[in-house]
């Protein structure tokens, strides 16, 4: 709650320092002084900023309401809600895609330090951080959208209820649309999780309850099992939580580079007109959307680690 | 001392039955920096439900003798070199050509008949944590945090008995009651995090006795707990020897503690070993420069000293030791032949069954050890 209210907050003030005016965009290129003071009264920007705030609050608790884009009138709630799914497709396929990544890689680098597969996926770890995701996004595009063909090179489609007049639709149009962005998408994650896994496994190894594991007589895939994963990957449910929750928030270079009308680039849309209520949507949402997934972990960590369970 | 007796007893009935012979054991790793020979040459055996201890410097190679005979070291690797004086070397060889293993032992552990240094993996599993159990240092991590200790010890008892788990969790309520855990059923279903650190080696003690093995090795058990409790662990374990007639591997710093539970005693100093007799002897008439330097530095009741004698300078680096007899840098008697030669153990004229590594002939070693012990404790010299 505390989160929530300092988020929005600093959002509005940021805004307001922010040295343009958004009613002169709203009315026009060629609006006159009194069309823009007109525009202003309209949108509610004439108000001190305070109450502008107020405002905004008193609407998102009693209306459940996000208010009006300043440049279209749509509904932004509306918008967000179309924009949510195309986010949360990425997101999620992008998160299964990089899980299945970096968990054998991250394990069996761990058992094999040093070993061939251990130095190769370094390499990958390597670039996986450093190229920028709008580069590898612009290369995968290249090469197997445009070159080879093997996918559509941009745009999306929805799983079920194609909107009339959509040129596509349906799981297998929205899953083929999406490979090259969960890739592209999950790269740097993979990466990340790869290097993070190979050293929480390495870790856990040298630990002591896994030589009395081993002292006891217990063959080596139990040990692993029971005794070095499930320890292994507590921290990694931690992070996988956190990243969900910012990444729901707007995959803002993997949407632009491919075209899906997420909400990254909604938001960039609406920073660009100096939009404040949809810029406020696009806030408010990713900021519940990580404050649900700490509290998934929370409750999640609370059922897997005995240690923090509540007396 | 009434359970030592009672050991003694037990050691007596079956003097000629070895549960556990090492001979030439060694045990070399590799290292960035090179190869390190944590073990080289060390021989010992004991007897079935005797007490040995092995006591000795951080790093002289205790721990690493016990986890080589349970195949527990990082990496083994699995070479057979015959012995001979040119196993170091070929070992060093192998070690330096290996990319699979960083972790080498050599010798025999003839354990009931079986060398446990050349069985297959399955069957050292079966051994390890069945007839071999082995305690740890450290209760506050030696215990699985996510798991709770009943799960550990049913996991122990089905790894190795042919038991329903209904069957298995009795056993490990039995197991825990045995060991003094108070209302054990309800305790059963607790996490390591919910126990003291003397609580949490009774639940290791517990779960290395539940398949009853012949042997029970101890890795500094007392080490890291504070002293009352390491009293009580000391008896724990004294009684659970009486109980299940279980042959004991203690390795300790700790000379006190071997004093208490000992029936017969190694003294380790760099990878070998530099005295062993039984336990009366060490106190009463240790033949081993190091094992004076060890008892000198022990804190007496007594007697009322300023200060406690130290052994002058560091252990030696395992990855390069020194020429010849490897105390003999920090050794007040050494002579030429020290730095030449490695002493092999050796019975001592007084007594067959005490052995020690060392050039110095008896007399003069005889009276040194009458002066080191009378330098602390008047009487006992007076009396022997």
């Amino acid at each position: 709650m505390v989160l929530f209210i300092a988020v929005t907050m600093v959002t509005y003030v940021i805004f307001f320092v922010i040295p343009a005016n958004p009613a002169a965009m709203a009315a026009g290129k060629s609006a006159s002084a009194a069309d823009i003071a007109r525009a202003e009264k309209r949108l509610g920007l004439d108000k001190p900023v305070p109450i502008q705030y107020e405002k905004f609050l008193q609407r998102l608790v009693i209306n459940r309401s996000l208010g009006y884009s300043f440049t279209n009138r749509r509904d932004v709630n509306e918008m967000v809600l179309a924009a949510a799914p195309v986010t949360a497709s990425l997101v999620f396929g992008g998160v299964i895609l990089w899980m299945l990544m970096a968990l054998p890689i991250g394990i069996l680098s761990a058992l094999r330090p040093r070993s061939l597969l251990d130095r190769s996926a370094m390499v990958f770890v390597l670039i996986g951080i450093s190229a920028p995701v709008i580069w590898i996004g612009l290369v995968l595009q290249y090469f197997i959208g445009f070159k080879w063909a093997l996918t559509p090179n941009s745009g999306y489609c929805d799983f079920i209820n194609p909107p009339a007049g959509a040129t596509c639709g349906g799981p297998v149009d929205w899953f083929t649309h999406l490979i090259l962005p969960w890739f592209t998408f999950a790269i740097l994650f993979a990466a990340i999780y790869v290097r993070m896994i190979r050293s929480n496994v390495m870790d856990t190894l040298g630990e002591d309850y896994v030589r009395t594991a081993r002292a006891k007589g217990a063959p080596e895939t139990q040990v692993m099992q029971k005794h070095v994963l499930r320890n292994a990957l507590l921290p990694v449910v931690t992070m996988l939580g956190m990243d969900i929750g910012i990444a729901l928030g707007g995959a803002i270079f993997t949407e632009y580079i491919f075209g899906l009308p997420g909400l990254g680039r909604l938001a960039i849309q609406s920073l660009e007109a100096f939009d404040l209520p949809t810029i406020m949507g696009v806030v408010v949402f990713s900021t519940l959307a990580i404050i649900v997934f700490n509290v998934i972990v929370d409750v999640l960590y609370a059922g897997i680690d005995p240690r923090i369970r509540l007396e | 001392m009434t359970s030592t007796a009672a050991g003694k007893e037990l050691a007596t009935d079956g003097a000629n039955e070895l549960l556990l012979d090492v001979r030439d054991l060694r045990t070399y790793f590799k290292t960035d920096d090179g190869i390190v020979k944590a073990v080289d040459g060390v021989s010992f055996s004991v007897g079935r439900g005797e007490t040995l201890g092995i006591v000795g410097e951080s790093g002289c190679g205790k721990s690493v003798t016990m986890m080589s005979i349970l195949g527990l070291n990082p990496k083994p690797g699995r070479v057979n070199i015959p012995a001979g004086p040119g196993r170091g070397e070929a070992m060093s060889k192998a070690l330096q050509d290996s990319t699979k293993f960083v972790s080498l032992s050599t010798g025999e552990a003839f354990f009931k008949g079986e060398n446990l240094l050349t069985v297959s993996g399955s069957r050292l599993r079966e051994i390890r944590g069945g007839d071999i159990a082995m305690i740890f240092q450290d209760p506050m991590t030696s215990l699985n945090p996510v798991h709770s200790i009943g799960t550990q010890l049913i996991e122990a008892t089905l790894l190795h008995q042919d038991v329903s788990k209904k069957q298995a969790r009795k056993l490990a309520i039995e197991a825990l009651k045995d060991v003094g855990i108070p209302r054990a059923e309800r305790r059963i279903d607790d996490y390591p995090h919910q126990f003291s650190g003397g609580m949490r080696q009774r639940v290791m003690i517990a779960m290395a006795l539940i398949n009853d093995p012949k042997l029970l090795i101890a890795d500094e058990p007392t080490t890291a707990l504070d002293v009352t409790t390491q009293a009580q662990i000391l008896e724990l374990m004294n009684r659970m020897q009486e109980e299940h007639g279980t042959a004991i591997v203690m390795i300790t710093h700790d000379l006190g503690v071997v004093a208490e539970v000992a029936d017969e005693v190694v003294v380790m100093y760099a990878a070998r070993v530099a005295e062993r007799a039984p336990v009366d002897n060490i106190y009463e008439q240790p033949m081993h420069p190091y094992t004076w330097g060890l008892l000198g530095s022990l804190p007496r009741l007594e007697t009322d000293v300023e200060r406690l004698t130290q052994i002058p300078g560091q252990p030696p680096s395992l990855l390069r030791p020194p020429a010849g007899c490897r105390f003999n840098p920090r050794c007040t008697f050494a002579f030429d032949r020290c730095r030449r030669e490695l002493p092999e153990l050796v019975a001592t004229l007084a007594d067959p069954s005490h052995t020690q590594a060392c050039f110095l002939d008896e007399e003069t070693k005889l009276r040194e050890a009458h002066r080191v012990l009378a330098s602390f404790d008047p009487e006992a010299a007076g009396g022997g």
